[in-house]
């Protein structure tokens, strides 16, 4: 039944789109406004649904952006072949309203009282939930020691470049570019590996929890570096979303 | 098509069940390897949805979404345990 849930369930809401911010030429982030929203712990999802005049409809799910007390955003990353992130990355506006539920997911989320340190490792738009922990930190006044490590297909594919260049105090970042670099690049090149992981990662015996975040490939690479370099199966937390996305 | 992992069905499986089910601990009736639902391996491809165990690859759920009305087989489950549940 429409605008019904089961009980306890998600209900449907339509939200307003406050605002479209363009992160890369593919990539935007949409920060919304929906009517009744029970705030999200960072790491979670919402889900988005399209309806089309024949009343077809395609759901989607995409981590949320924002940090939990800030009103929900989410990113998306233009797929060519895509049925719902062209319309969103592309046609729709600020004003605009789009249906979604959620928060969803209880798995892939951190608390400050979760601790740390903290390992980060994004692939592509894998960065998304991870933007979402970093900002939590932040925001909660947590002193965790946290590194990231963002895989990229070049400069101008990685998102929240800005924000990600003002994390000082307790936090790491650091990249590598898998296709092309700049001039000049300082930062790590080629696919994330295990020799990559073991000069960046924290060594195992300070028993990070770490949170992996990519397509399908990058994450299974990542998750088994750590695991070999020593790092329990149950500190390793990780969220694949398929072969799309560029890392 | 590359599989996702059991994080990208937390929804759906809220419409089965009510309820967060992603963190939930599942058992494989096959092999007996248990973690966590997100860590499980997702086949989305319309109308349906196919979960597979990571160790032995055994089908754990099949869930096919028609309207409003879901089809669900955990006939591949050993368990499905949610702790702190209310």
């Amino acid at each position: 039944m429409a605008g019904t849930a089961l009980r306890g369930g998600l209900t449907w809401q339509t939200a307003t789109v406050t605002a479209i911010t363009r992160e890369t030429g593919s990539v935007v982030t949409i920060a919304l406004d929906p009517p009744d929203w029970p705030g999200h712990r960072a790491g979670q999802h919402l889900d988005v649904r399209l309806t089309d005049e024949d009343g077809y409809t395609a759901e989607r799910e995409y981590s949320i952006a924002s940090a939990p007390g800030e009103p929900p955003a989410i990113t998306v990353e233009r797929l060519e072949d895509g049925e719902v992130s062209p319309y969103l990355s592309g046609e729709l506006r600020a004003g605009d309203e789009l249906e979604l539920r959620g928060p969803v997911g209880g798995y892939f989320v951190w608390e400050p009282a979760d601790g740390g340190p903290l390992l980060l490792l994004a692939g592509g738009s894998g960065i998304v939930p991870l933007r979402s922990i970093l900002r939590y930190r932040q925001q909660a006044g947590s002193d965790v020691p946290a590194r990231l490590l963002y895989s990229a297909r070049t400069w101008d594919d990685v998102i929240y470049r800005d924000e990600l260049a003002g994390y000082h105090d307790g936090i790491e970042v650091s990249y590598t570019l898998t296709r092309a670099q700049p001039p000049g690049w300082a930062g790590h090149t080629g696919r994330i590996d295990q020799a990559l992981l073991a000069g960046v990662a924290w060594p195992a015996a300070a028993g990070a929890l770490a949170y992996i975040c990519g397509p399908t490939s990058f994450v299974e690479t990542a998750a088994a570096a750590l695991v070999s370099l020593g790092y329990p199966a149950a500190r390793v937390k990780t969220e694949r979303f398929g072969g799309t996305g560029g890392h | 098509m590359d599989p996702v992992d059991g994080n990208a069905i937390g929804g759906l499986l809220i419409d089965v069940f009510g309820t967060e089910m992603t963190a939930a601990t599942s058992a494989c009736a096959s092999c007996g390897d248990s973690r966590p639902v997100a860590e499980l391996v997702v086949y989305q491809q319309a109308p349906g949805t196919v979960v597979r165990c990571r160790a032995c690859g055994s089908i754990l759920m099949v869930l096919i979404r028609h309207k409003d009305a879901i089809g669900v087989d955990v006939s591949g489950l050993a368990s499905l345990s949610r702790l702190g549940s209310a």
